[in-house]
């Protein structure tokens, strides 16, 4: 493995890989059916065709990432850039090479995920806290500065059903970004509230950048990306196609799909 | 940052992270808790409301009319707690089956131990085996229960038979379900077998009767253990005489080891493909 990218955190130590992605292929697999019978058929016949059509989702992906980085995973839509996430969060294992991680990983994939329509919206900061992580007296330690930071107020004691789709956003992601996990993803729920909100999301999660925090972050807002991010990956047909500063990756996209 | 090794994400380790992560577990059972009667007046009291209505019409239709009534001193009892085991058993089972591709917009979206969807169905079944057994405590007080601690451990075994067995089972079904949707009605079919296939509405010697050779694969179904387990605990103190019920030969030296030896074997075995499979559940849900 290269070092190729020394971490630029200010805070970063030591350049400590924190994520090791190494040639990584993962195949999603669009299944014909999805019946019993029809597989047994297909054995009974001696395994004969494919029960299914491969396709490669990613294809010999290879990156390290760095203690206190920010990295942008960056290309169109189906690039596999979310794959790539789900990957290094644990949510699917790769077909080939490997994934490794060292520290806590949360990750902000889809906020309000656990959330549970009919739960009071204490007891989903609870849930949800616990889901991505957290232990019973950090979420207790955090309760307040989570409901100060979703603007929540009095509400929190009614079923989330009743929110508004911006206040359920607000507190989904007031408990993602209260985790305290070494290595923070976060894919596309930038684009989160009304614009006074999202700025303070922006605000905080500079501010745990500047704590040393490391971010890989996939979003198709390419200006919002360069704000954060320093570093910058993009992403063709699963494959990496540019490895850089974030501002050269942004260029480099947008000069390829001109 | 502790320079600890970098470690591949999402590696399960199996029942074991079950144990390592208790409190969510618990706000996990919780929340199916509160969320099963939501919007309900009766609430909780629908778990007993409905063991209760289930339970009269089997009395009916099985103690008066087909006259099992007779034969046996307070057969209500009998069957009232074959009732509630295959009740627990269907319950943690169908739900433990149900419990992946019904939590799957998590399991896709944020790992977490994915084996506590199961291990909260089993819990959940557990809270509602609660009140059932409540209720049959009280009428076998009523019929004179004065168990020995025998019995009790009788009862006992009974119940963890049923709970191993039942979570191994469906933690083998919850992951067939991902991949095949069919296992849902396989599920569906077994639970609707599973009270027929045991002595909770008739009595295990009409089946030596009818087949004396299917006596011995009869008890090596864990339930039909189970089942008389608790008969031998709740009901048999409270009878004069057993009727035409007696307690099933080797019931103690042979049939609750093998049912327990059987109900872990599921266990281990639903834990091994579980975690065989995990890693294939977010692109498959």
């Amino acid at each position: 493995m290269v070092h190729e990218h020394a971490p630029r955190g200010a805070q970063g130590t030591a350049g400590e890989v924190v994520v090791r992605v190494s040639g990584v292929g993962k195949d999603f697999v669009l299944r014909h059916t999805r019946s019993l019978k029809e597989a047994l058929v297909w054995l009974v016949r001696g395994r004969k065709g494919d029960l299914a059509n491969h396709f490669h989702a990613l294809d010999d992906v290879t990156f390290d990432i760095h203690h206190g980085e920010t990295v942008a995973l960056m290309g169109l839509n189906g690039s596999g850039k979310s794959t790539t996430l789900k990957l290094i969060s644990g949510v699917m294992r790769p077909d080939r090479g490997s994934v490794g991680v060292r520290g806590r990983i949360a990750g902000l994939i889809e906020v309000g995920a656990g959330f549970h329509p009919d739960l009071p919206g204490r007891d989903n900061v609870y849930l949800n806290g616990a889901i991505l992580g957290m232990t019973h007296e950090e979420i207790d330690a955090r309760f307040d500065d989570i409901l100060a930071f979703s603007e929540i107020g009095e509400f929190i004691d009614t079923e989330v059903k009743f929110y508004s789709s911006g206040m359920y956003l607000r507190l989904a992601f007031a408990v993602a970004v209260h985790t305290d996990p070494d290595v923070f993803l976060v894919d596309e729920i930038l684009a989160v509230g009304d614009e006074p909100f999202q700025r303070k999301c922006i605000g905080r999660i500079k501010e745990l950048v500047a704590r040393g925090k490391t971010l890989v972050v996939v979003s198709h807002d390419l200006d919002l990306v360069q704000q954060i991010c320093e570093r910058g990956i993009v992403m063709e047909s699963g494959r990496v196609v540019f490895d850089g500063p974030c501002r050269e990756a942004v260029t480099f996209l947008r000069e390829r799909n001109r | 940052m502790a320079a600890t090794e970098l470690t591949a994400p999402g590696q399960g380790r199996g029942l074991l992270d079950v144990l390592a992560n208790r409190y969510l577990l618990r706000l996990i059972v919780r929340k199916e808790v509160q969320v099963r009667y939501r919007g309900s007046v009766l609430g909780i009291l629908w778990s007993y409301i409905k063991p209760a209505v289930q339970f009269g019409v089997f009395y009916v239709a099985m103690g008066v009319f087909l006259g099992l009534n007779k034969g046996m001193e307070n057969y209500a009892v009998y069957l009232f707690s074959g009732i509630i085991a295959m009740n627990f058993f269907n319950e943690a089972f169908g739900n433990a089956a149900r419990s992946i591709v019904g939590n799957g917009n998590l399991i896709k979206k944020i790992y977490l131990p994915r084996e506590l969807f199961p291990a909260s169905s089993l819990w959940v079944a557990f809270i509602h085996f609660v009140p059932q057994v409540i209720v049959l405590l009280v009428a076998c007080v009523f019929t004179g229960w004065v168990p020995n601690l025998w019995e009790l451990g009788a009862v006992l075994a009974g119940f963890l038979i049923i709970g191993i067995f039942a979570l191994g089972l469906g933690v083998v079904f919850a992951t067939a379900n991902v991949f095949f949707r069919d296992a849902e009605n396989i599920v569906d079919l077994l639970v609707m077998v599973a009270t027929w296939a045991s002595p909770v509405l008739y009595v295990w010697t009409m089946v030596r009767e009818a087949a004396p050779w299917l006596v011995n694969l009869y008890f090596l179904n864990p339930l039909t253990v189970a089942v008389e387990l608790f008969h031998y605990g709740f009901w048999h103190p409270t009878v004069t005489s057993g009727g035409t019920w007696e307690i099933p030969p080797h019931l103690f030296s042979v049939w609750t080891p093998a049912a327990l030896v059987i109900s872990v074997a599921f266990l281990v075995l639903g834990d091994v493909v579980f975690r065989r499979f995990e890693g294939n559940f977010a692109q498959e849900l």
